[in-house]
């Protein structure tokens, strides 16, 4: 018998929604397969991983402080994903929207002005965007690939950021742990949700999903981003710029995600530390690609995401899982989906082969 | 040591992780496919072959492993690009992150613990040379990695098997037409390029700093793909530039001892800019990067 893909006239919505739920249902069963491989308590770990996060309201106000970030920058992503424009160094984005959000509250650790915070998401903001514009330039005026150039800078950004925590930014009163001193009340972002920490940043990235809808929507603006990004040439032809498509989504998705670093630093840490990202940068990949780059699904997508990290924080403790599994299940995640994203154009078809 | 000798003698096995993750990537992509997940399974080679080789105290053994593993993630990536036409961009990036997971996941309990590293061999005559004969000391991979170069050049220019790749690269629908079968072939070149990545992890965990520790790849396997774009996909060039980027990366404990007053997070930017100063170079030439890039690089192949 022989089994092939044949192209279907017209692509499945049922397939569509069908996806990402069996995308889902295949990674945890294989991470089942793998944790009891590996010698862990399978039940243990996917109870932590996926019952936990709504277990109680802490938890849960937790995955919504994750969700923050992830949204964010997952949703200035798939602009550029649309378009053919592969921007994966919103780690190094964040970071430097981290960093540059972090120098008015580390040279004035007694500010108390209202215009504090304001200037630091502004500066965070520009930072993301100026970082990812370096990798637009390099694209447009070079024709430099943006996946490895957008990937060397969060290489060098990473560096920057242990520079300045080990060196001129460290707190004198840190026992020499690379970290700032903490901000003053002034530069840390109002809490949303009373009794929790989830602070404002979270409307900042549902305001992100609004504009990027209304962005999609309005046809002409992404009309032309999609085909300056897809079909250079056509687009040439109908008098829009393969140009403006890279710098339009390089730029979007860096100031979403300096903005998201910027947030992280006046939001939940307080401070600049080291580890200002887990892997936002890298998730927020994923994330845009399971919400099919579509700005509803991603806010889908960027929820479950949220439950999987505070799922995987649990079950390092209960289940004695390390960190990394967060990223073998993400991983997983995504194989899955893009496998299953076949059927949607694709159905299969089962051919015998005639007995002689 | 004065600092010449100091990179004479380090260069080669510097560049080699980065060599052996570059040449498979370029056989891959001489075929049509890109692969971006070379990052992830150089850690899990890396992890596998740390483990194996402490393990088992054999380090052709640990080579083994780390080549074995690497095959099968890329296989994992063979299957969603070839069988199910999936993107390759985000499937590679699946791939890269998944397998940075597994080898943080498997090595976690191997962290800190050390093993022995390969002996230097020297080559006799070569290595009595005035000047350059630091050169020419160097352990057995090193050696077998530039044979390994030698027969790739060989086998993609000057051979039956290499035209066909090729063909199946530049225009896999006229590849079909005569006879070629394009998915097995594409399936094989990814299955090497995944062995030798994995070969080049395990190169970084057992021999050139022999230890495991989570990130240790440190976007070698991003340096490789960009290698391959310098070389223009032509063996001779990414082995030249591997070899640059090899002595690039030495600058910083040369900087050091000769004690030039840098903070060393900033020495250790120094290949990532360089990356990307040369890639703008190269592809500058809009020209020259036409006649060199594979016509068919990253599209899927449907009959």
């Amino acid at each position: 018998m022989k089994i092939s893909f044949i192209r279907r006239e017209r692509a499945s919505r049922t397939a569509m929604l069908v996806a990402p739920v069996a995308a889902f249902a295949c990674a945890i069963v294989a991470s089942v397969v793998l944790f009891t491989l590996l010698g862990k308590a399978p039940g243990q770990a996917l109870y932590s991983l996926l019952l936990e996060p709504f277990l109680t309201w802490y938890n849960f106000s937790e995955v919504l402080l994750k969700m923050a970030p992830l949204l964010l920058i997952a949703q200035g992503l798939a602009i550029g994903f649309r378009a053919n424009v592969f921007n994966i160094g919103a780690e190094g984005q964040l970071i430097i929207g981290a960093i540059a959000a972090s120098a008015l509250p580390v040279w004035y650790p007694q500010g108390d002005s209202a215009f504090m915070l304001p200037a630091m998401l502004l500066m965070g903001a520009g930072a993301g965007m100026a970082w990812a514009g370096i990798a637009a330039l390099f694209r447009t005026r070079f024709n430099a690939n943006e996946i490895l150039v957008t990937l060397m800078l969060s290489l060098i950004a990473a560096q920057v950021l242990n520079y300045l925590l080990l060196g001129p930014w460290k707190d004198p009163h840190g026992f020499n742990f690379p970290q700032s001193v903490m901000f003053p009340d002034a530069a840390l972002l109002p809490i949303l949700l009373p009794g929790t920490r989830v602070n404002i940043s979270l409307l900042f990235a549902l305001i992100a999903s609004v504009l990027a809808s209304i962005l999609m929507r309005h046809r002409f603006a992404g009309f032309q981003l999609l085909v300056g990004g897809l079909a250079p040439r056509a687009a040439r032809y109908a008098g829009f710029s393969e140009a403006r498509a890279i710098w339009v989504s390089l730029l979007l998705g860096g100031l979403a995600a300096g903005l998201a670093g910027a947030a992280e630093v006046a939001g939940p840490l307080g401070q600049l530390q080291r580890s200002v990202s887990t892997g936002y940068g890298y998730s927020a990949i994923i994330v845009a690609y399971l919400g099919g780059l579509n700005p509803w699904g991603i806010v889908i997508s960027a929820f479950v995401m949220s439950v999987i990290y505070i799922g995987g924080d649990n079950a390092m403790v209960s289940a004695d899982l390390p960190i990394a599994a967060v990223w073998v299940f993400q991983g997983l995640l995504l194989c899955f989906y893009l496998a299953g994203l076949t059927f949607i154009r694709h159905r299969v078809s089962f051919i015998r082969k005639a007995k002689p | 040591m004065n600092a010449v000798d100091f990179i004479l003698a380090g260069m080669l096995a510097a560049a080699t992780p980065m060599l052996l993750a570059a040449l498979g990537e370029m056989v891959v992509e001489r075929s049509g496919v890109l692969n971006l997940g070379l990052e992830g399974m150089m850690a899990l080679g890396a992890a596998l072959g740390f483990i194996t080789t402490y393990t088992y105290q054999s380090h052709a053994l640990g080579f083994l492993a780390a080549g074995l593993g690497g095959a099968a993630l890329s296989l994992v990536f063979a299957l969603i690009v070839l069988g199910f036409v999936a993107n390759q961009v985000a499937a590679g990036l699946a791939i890269g992150i998944l397998g940075t997971g597994l080898s943080a996941l498997f090595g976690k309990s191997f962290e800190s613990l050390t093993i022995s590293g390969l002996p230097k061999m020297a080559l006799p005559l070569l290595s009595d040379l005035p000047v350059v004969a630091a050169l020419f000391v160097q352990d057995v991979v090193v050696w077998l990695t530039i044979a390994l170069a030698l027969s790739i050049w060989a086998v993609m220019n000057h051979s039956k098997l290499g035209l066909i790749i090729r063909a199946v690269g530049e225009n896999p629908h006229a590849a079909r037409a005569i006879g070629f079968r394009v998915l097995p072939i594409r399936c094989a070149a990814i299955a090497f390029g995944g062995a030798l990545a994995g070969i080049a992890g395990a190169y970084a965990s057992t021999v050139y700093t022999p230890l495991w520790a989570d990130g240790m790849i440190a976007g070698r396997g991003w340096i490789a793909l960009a290698l391959v774009v310098f070389g223009t996909w032509q063996t001779g060039r990414v082995v030249f530039g591997a070899f640059l980027f090899g002595a690039l990366s030495l600058g910083e404990l040369t900087t050091q001892a000769a004690g030039v007053n840098i903070p060393s997070q900033l020495l250790a930017c120094v290949p990532y800019i360089v990356t990307i100063l040369m890639l703008a170079v190269i592809s500058s030439n809009r020209r020259r990067m036409r006649l060199n890039t594979i016509a068919s690089l990253g599209q899927p192949f449907e009959k």
